[in-house]
């Protein structure tokens, strides 16, 4: 019981660092302002373009694509295959289970073992090829050895060392509930649960900054309309009536 | 002038990403600026005894000003995909000379005083110090990026180096360490109305030149006006085009395309300057008082549109920066946008058929098409996304029987910048510029040996300066690089008005 408490504890600052962290630097964004127009063109003139261009650029990684195949086919497998595993978990927190998540079960254990590909091959590339090498920090590494850990420990749960589902998904529910409940006191699971926690602490003071990122990136964000339209921001048109003969 | 003291790169077929050579390019720096050319704009003349709280400060007040810093320097993944796409990388080797690279030397320095991370492990995500050092690194390797956008393109978050390097160069100006050759320039457009300093009397001169050149050649009265209030077109170009070669025949181009059109134009005494360094320097401040003088010029002569001639990164400016920078422009014939390209105008007038041209003319070419970096990828030309590369090859081929396409990995958004853009322009940046226009040169040897090229057209004045500089190093000719209307200028036909 005190490991299920301590863990819910832990759940909870996680939770509240991630939310926490990730709303102050998206507010901090969304608050700055955009002076100048200065989207990468050829870009689209129309909010809809934009959508359609932040699409292909969130689920595709269309720029990637463009700038290195490998790192597109490593980097898309292990999003997505994060995301379908990711989907899979649902079930721990549903009851009784939605029925779409029933479903692609089978979908979310290939998402495991396609995620863990991704992330070797990507890891791979920071020791194989010498560019990539030069730019990787300590910090980078950390990164891909967190997540293959967590997506490793996952698998092993799954594959090998089976756990108590049940008494798992009742910490869960209790979670949501606010109703602490025992949680197992599997090693596997302990690990695989501190990984998690570890991550969503780390997110806002770390790269992953990039997934709230990508949609405040005023070179895919803007319009390319500035003859049609006149974009300013306050503190550039104070400059702008300054030098007004 | 220096003595040479680096080789010139191989060419390779197929082109070849370097291996890294750290410090390859690290005893390369432009002059710095003195007194007399940082004060004038506002810089302090001399290295600040403050310096490192100086940097700070302006790097917090830019971070709350441009949205796109906090958001570049936060989201970067270091996923590499930007390591090989710079033209400097590839030509020099220098690792710090890739772009993620590149941003690396400032983010660190953001980490360290603007993050959590940074300030409580700065080992372990990379952060530094703000030490002499580092200004030294900013200083060199800011001024080793021509702000060219192409790693944009590639970025999955469009992480655009050129603003990284604007916020570099803004700070360390700020501090009092400036680049000689962009601020001198900024402090003659200020004070003269142009780049190079030319004032009214040398330009009343030229043009004059200009008329009885032409005349002479083609018998034809084609003008050259100056400063001539009710004209229905200001043309702002840049200053280069009034006496460098190629670009002067590209004002003869514009000239010729007037006469025949009909169309009364002027160009102003006052804004005699399509090029604006301030962009360069990524001060706003600066960037917006010297567009301001267009806008006075078009007020002052009366005229009902601006059209601006062949410049890159001017375009950019004129573009995308001027309705914000100088805009409104209700005072302008809403017929037009403003401001209008020189080949959104002439491709117009071909549309309509208003011009003729006899590509006869220019049968002996072999013509191929540079794609300026800041045309490409910061602006664009007519209604549709892409007009930017359809409208210069639309023209070129109606002037010319023989074109071809460089590498598709070079042109349109994937074009390579010449090598000499974003203030680079300098001989005291020579090897740099050698070494970064090898991409371009590897894809134009191609078609040359593959096609028969044997003229690439530009529609940049730093393009077409930078070209004729290096192209004879790499063996080729300088007289291979020509303007768009110079193209065009020789394929007119003059009729009689109807």
């Amino acid at each position: 019981m005190i490991l299920g408490t301590i863990y819910a504890f832990l759940f909870l600052v996680a939770a509240f660092c991630l939310v926490v962290g990730v709303a102050l630097r998206v507010i901090r964004y969304s608050r700055t302002p955009v002076p100048l127009v200065i989207p990468t063109t050829p870009a689209p003139t129309t909010t809809g373009g934009v959508v359609s261009r932040m699409f292909r650029e969130v689920v595709l990684f269309e720029s990637l694509f463009k700038g290195s195949k490998w790192t597109w086919l490593f980097g898309w497998l292990f999003h997505f295959g994060l995301v379908v595993a990711l989907l899979r978990h649902l079930r721990y927190f549903t009851e009784p289970v939605w029925q779409w998540v029933e479903v692609i079960q089978w979908v979310g254990l290939y998402g495991g073992g396609v995620m863990l590909f991704g992330l070797l091959g990507l890891w791979a590339r920071r020791f194989l090829v010498d560019r990539v090498r030069y730019i990787s920090a300590l910090s980078d590494h950390l990164m891909l050895a967190l997540l293959v850990a967590i997506a490793g420990s996952g698998l092993a749960i799954k594959y090998g060392v089976h756990t108590d589902i049940v008494a798992l998904k009742a910490f869960t529910r209790g979670l949501l509930m606010f109703d602490w409940q025992p949680l197992p006191a599997e090693p596997l699971l302990l690990m695989h649960l501190t990984l998690v926690i570890l991550l969503m602490v780390i997110f806002p003071f770390s790269k992953l900054l990039h997934a709230p990122g990508v949609f405040f990136s005023p070179t895919r964000t803007m319009k390319d309309t500035p003859r049609e339209k006149r974009h300013s921001a306050p503190w550039a048109d104070e400059i702008n009536r300054s030098t007004l003969r | 002038m220096a003595k040479r003291e680096f080789s010139i790169p191989v060419i390779k077929s197929p082109p070849e990403i370097p291996p890294i050579r750290p410090g390859a390019m690290a005893h390369s720096r432009p002059f710095v600026a003195k007194a007399e050319h940082q004060e004038p704009l506002g810089f302090p003349g001399e290295l600040v005894d403050n310096w490192k709280s100086v940097a700070i400060d302006k790097m917090e007040e830019l971070l709350g000003k441009y949205r796109a810093l906090p958001v570049f320097l936060d989201s970067c993944v270091k996923c590499g995909a930007c390591t090989d796409k710079c033209h400097y990388y590839l030509g020099t080797g220098d690792p710090k000379n890739m772009p993620v690279a590149r941003q690396d030397i400032l983010r660190s320095v953001y980490r360290r005083y603007f993050t959590v991370a940074g300030k409580y492990f700065p080992k372990l995500v990379g952060a530094a110090e703000l030490t002499e050092e580092v200004i030294d690194d900013w200083y060199r390797y800011y001024h080793q990026c021509s702000e060219c956008r192409r790693c944009s393109v590639y970025c999955p978050f469009g992480i655009d180096t050129a603003e990284i390097t604007m916020a570099g160069r803004e700070i360390l100006a700020s501090i009092g360490v400036g680049q000689k050759y962009a601020n001198e320039i900024i402090g003659k457009v200020h004070k003269i109305g142009n780049n190079l300093g030319l004032p009214e009397p040398a330009l009343v001169d030229t043009l004059e030149g200009l008329e009885e050149e032409v005349e002479e050649e083609i018998n034809v009265p084609v003008k050259f006006p100056l400063d001539q209030v009710g004209a229905e077109v200001l043309l702002v170009t840049p200053s280069a085009d009034f006496f460098a070669e190629p670009h002067v025949d590209g004002l003869i181009g514009y000239a010729k395309v007037f006469h025949q059109a009909g169309i009364s134009w002027t160009l102003s005494s006052y804004a005699s300057e399509a090029a604006n360094f301030g962009i360069f320097v990524g001060n706003y401040e600066n960037m917006q008082k010297v567009a301001e003088r267009i806008r006075q010029a078009a007020l002052d002569l009366g005229v009902k549109r601006i059209v601006v001639g062949e410049c890159g990164h001017a375009w950019r400016v004129a573009y995308s920066f001027w309705n914000t920078l100088i805009g409104p422009f209700d005072f302008l014939d809403t017929a037009y946008p403003t401001p209008q390209h020189i080949c959104e105008l002439t491709y117009h007038l071909l549309q309509q058929g208003q011009l003729k041209l006899d590509p006869a003319q220019n049968d002996d070419k072999v013509v191929t098409f540079h794609d300026s970096c800041n045309v490409s990828r910061g602006s664009r030309m007519g209604d549709m996304p892409g007009g930017q590369f359809t409208i210069p090859r639309a023209l070129i081929r109606s002037a010319c029987p023989h074109f071809v396409d460089m590498a598709p990995e070079t042109t349109h958004e994937h074009t390579f910048c010449c090598g000499g853009g974003g203030g680079l322009l300098t001989d005291d940046l020579l090897e740099l510029r050698v070494k970064g226009a090898l991409p371009r040169v590897s894809a134009l040897k191609r078609v040359i040996e593959e096609d028969g090229v044997t003229h690439m057209a530009a529609i940049c004045a730093i393009c077409k300066s930078q070209f004729s500089k290096v192209l004879p190093e790499y063996g080729m000719g300088m007289d291979m690089v020509v303007s768009v209307h110079q193209l065009i200028g020789d394929a007119l036909v003059f009729e009689p008005a109807q």
